[in-house]
């Protein structure tokens, strides 16, 4: 893992004592609450529908256990004894004082964190692949490259005040599990004879208009990135829309000037901007390399674990729902589900984050992370521990069994927090996954991606959902449309829109049916859901949502 | 009257020469106004060339960061001035991408006084940028 060297403390502790002193002047007048907001947002605060909200960065979503465990003392002592994990694998305080921020900044910078960049119209945290430097099916670990750019992008003096936010998101994996293609920027890590480079993918998003992004170059050489990630942002800083916050991110600058010409510009400046990069961050980058080796594995008898697999049926459905094939023999990548049936998606208690920081330091080689899906992974455990793993994890809550299936649902904040929304997610969540558990049906079903957003600005994923559900405002009521075949793969793709919208109290038995549809039709179970979509598309699956249209129609 | 801003602090502007209008430019300028949605790749750089002064109509337009700095790659060498609404926590960011100097109003210069612009006189230590570019 990266460590903070004298120069990154000296940055964060000048930064907060600024942000200390910004606060303060936000007091005294000397700043307007208009001017202060971009620079709280930039210092990751935000203003929620009750409360101030606290965003901090997890970068790329790697942290050990005494980060964990500062989370946790964070939590206590400042917030509600909880924080929610997110889609950008940040974590979120919901409740936090303005006048304790800076303390809270200080505690975070203890331990090697910060909360910059996690809001504003900035460069965000970077994210990556959450199995990064575990996987098996990994070409190269993306991190030290993610944390290049987050040297890179922090404090940009160019890029604090864009038309809008701008995400990056790196995979270092041929199966994309960064949602590369649905960021500002996605970096897929490739080799052209030998050589390492990256695919830069360019102008996808979610939100109110979705997009994919679209291939701006298919290979550009390693050494080019910061350059070239400074000419698209530098040229979009330009020309982007500043005259309405709904156009101003790149995939609309894209769209409206087209892919081409926003290559010929971005070309045009990099070869201007290309000369003012010595080449030294490359030497870091190599320094960053060998701080994110592998932990050295070992080989252990895994008897216990073949044991523990077929004598206990509980530990078995475990380790067949939360375990990810690892790179090294014997070992396995962990997810631990923040799902729990009936809970809130992505939110963790102090004991909970404590836990799981001890397992990190005694079986996981001290790493943790968290995945976008809003779950927690340890991501070296060799599977000898499996089972001492699983028994502790059943003392906090944590042993949900559900990693893929229906219940591991995306939701975003929803109306129960966040000023933006329009309906409410959480109970969405809530009610299908303690639906589908009491029918127990969700190992049946198989990999199902249910995605839920508050609002039309999507940070719930809904549009590449397998199922993706947007609660939406209609005349003060809450109504939830539903799209089909969403996919935030390698072969990403926006779900289409099923119909009508659903009441809240429609909503969950309209599920249900899609899902009774989907066991039918489904060749076997080998086939996932979003399979039998692919084969056989929407019209079938309308059917099952609206049986009252085909009745009138009959 | 306007206050210039400088990494010494507040000074009175001594620039007497006036500006001429982007759009309205010739060979023989000598400063320079430039709007913030200017293309700075269509900013003629002449020799005679002294003061180019950038607008910032808000803090939260960014533009001319971007302007600033391509200016500077452009081999601009004279004096490069931010004009309008810039605040006090900008100063590192003007510096930083190639500006000289920062003109603010009268009332600005009151509600941040000379201090709170001084305390980002340090723009040169604490910036990633310096360690990625060597």
């Amino acid at each position: 893992m990266y460590t903070y060297n004298e120069f990154d403390k000296s940055f964060i502790q000048t930064r907060n004592a600024q942000f200390r002193g910004q606060v303060e002047r936000r007091i005294d007048g000397s700043l307007t609450e208009d001017e202060f907001k971009p620079l709280r947002l930039m210092n990751g605060l935000y203003l929620q529908l009750h409360a101030y909200m606290l965003r901090v960065a997890i970068p790329y979503g790697t942290l050990n256990g005494g980060q964990m465990r500062q989370l946790a003392f964070i939590a206590d002592k400042w917030d509600k004894g909880y924080g929610h994990f997110t889609t950008r694998q940040n974590i979120q305080f919901n409740w936090p004082e303005l006048k304790d921020v800076p303390d809270i900044l200080d505690a975070l910078a203890e331990v090697e964190m910060h909360a910059i960049q996690t809001s504003g119209n900035t460069i965000r945290n970077v994210t990556a692949d959450h199995f990064a430097g575990a996987a098996a099916d990994e070409i190269a670990d993306p991190r030290p490259v993610a944390e290049l750019i987050r040297q890179w992008s922090t404090d940009h003096p160019e890029f604090q005040f864009m038309p809008r936010k701008f995400k990056v998101a790196v995979t270092g994996s041929t199966n994309d599990r960064a949602v590369t293609r649905a960021h500002d920027i996605g970096l897929r890590m490739v080799k052209k004879d030998g050589v390492a480079g990256f695919e830069v993918i360019v102008g996808g998003g979610l939100g109110r208009t979705p997009m994919i992004g679209k291939v701006i170059t298919n290979f550009l050489p390693q050494e080019d990135l910061l350059p070239y990630l400074e000419s698209i942002v530098s040229v979009w800083n330009q020309i982007g829309r500043r005259d309405n916050k709904y156009k101003a991110r790149i995939k609309i600058t894209v769209h409206e000037h087209g892919i081409e010409e926003i290559r010929r510009l971005v070309d045009e400046r990099f070869s201007i901007v290309k000369g003012t990069f010595s080449g030294i961050d490359q030497q870091r980058l190599a320094e960053y390399e060998k701080q994110f080796a592998a932990p050295e594995f070992t080989a252990k008898s895994d008897a216990g674990f073949k044991d523990a697999y077929h004598n206990d049926p509980v530990f078995r459905a475990w380790c067949d729902t939360n375990l990810a094939a690892h790179k090294a023999d014997g070992y396995s990548i962990v997810s631990i589900s923040i799902k729990k049936h009936g809970q809130t998606p992505g939110d963790a208690t102090s004991d909970q984050m404590r836990l799981m920081a001890d397992l990190a330091e005694q079986y996981g080689h001290n790493e943790l992370r968290i995945s976008h899906e809003q779950n927690v992974i340890l991501p070296h455990v060799h599977k000898s521990d499996l089972p001492a793993i699983h028994a502790a994890l059943k003392t906090q809550d944590l042993a949900t069994a559900n990693i893929g299936l229906i219940s591991d649902i995306i939701a975003c904040p929803g109306m129960d927090y966040c000023a933006l929304a329009t309906a409410r997610s959480i109970p969405v969540a809530q009610e299908i996954a303690t639906r589908f558990e009491d029918l127990k049906l969700e190992h049946e079903i198989g990999n199902l991606k249910i995605k839920i957003s508050g609002c039309i600005n999507a940070c719930g994923h809904h549009h590449v959902g397998h199922i993706g559900i947007l609660g939406l405002d209609r005349a003060g009521v809450e109504n939830y449309q539903v799209t089909l075949g969403g996919d935030h793969t390698e072969t990403a793709k926006v779900g289409d829109r099923a119909g009508p919208g659903f009441a809240a109290d429609e909503l969950v038995p309209a599920i249900e049916r899609l899902v009774d549809a989907y066991l039918e039709l489904r060749t076997g179970k080998d086939e996932e859901f979003i399979e039998t979509y692919r084969r056989i598309g929407l019209a079938p699956f309308k059917v099952a949502l609206y049986p009252e249209a085909q009745a009138d129609a009959a | 009257m306007t206050v210039l801003v400088t990494d010494a602090g507040f000074t009175a502007d001594t620039w007497d020469k006036g500006y001429t209008p982007y759009g309205e430019a010739a060979n023989d300028v000598i400063a320079l106004d430039v709007p913030s949605d200017v293309n700075p790749a269509d900013i003629a750089i002449t020799p005679s060339l002294q003061m180019i002064r950038i607008d910032f109509p808000s803090f939260a337009d960014g533009r001319g960061f971007t302007i600033a700095r391509m200016l500077r790659l452009a081999g601009y060498k004279g004096r490069l001035r931010a004009r309008g609404h810039v605040i006090s926590d900008q100063y590192a960011m003007v510096r930083r991408t190639g500006f000289d100097e920062v003109e603010i109003t009268q009332d600005l210069a009151a509600r941040q006084p000379q201090d709170q612009w001084q305390f980002r006189a340090d723009w040169k230590d604490n910036d990633y940028q310096t360690r990625m570019r060597g």
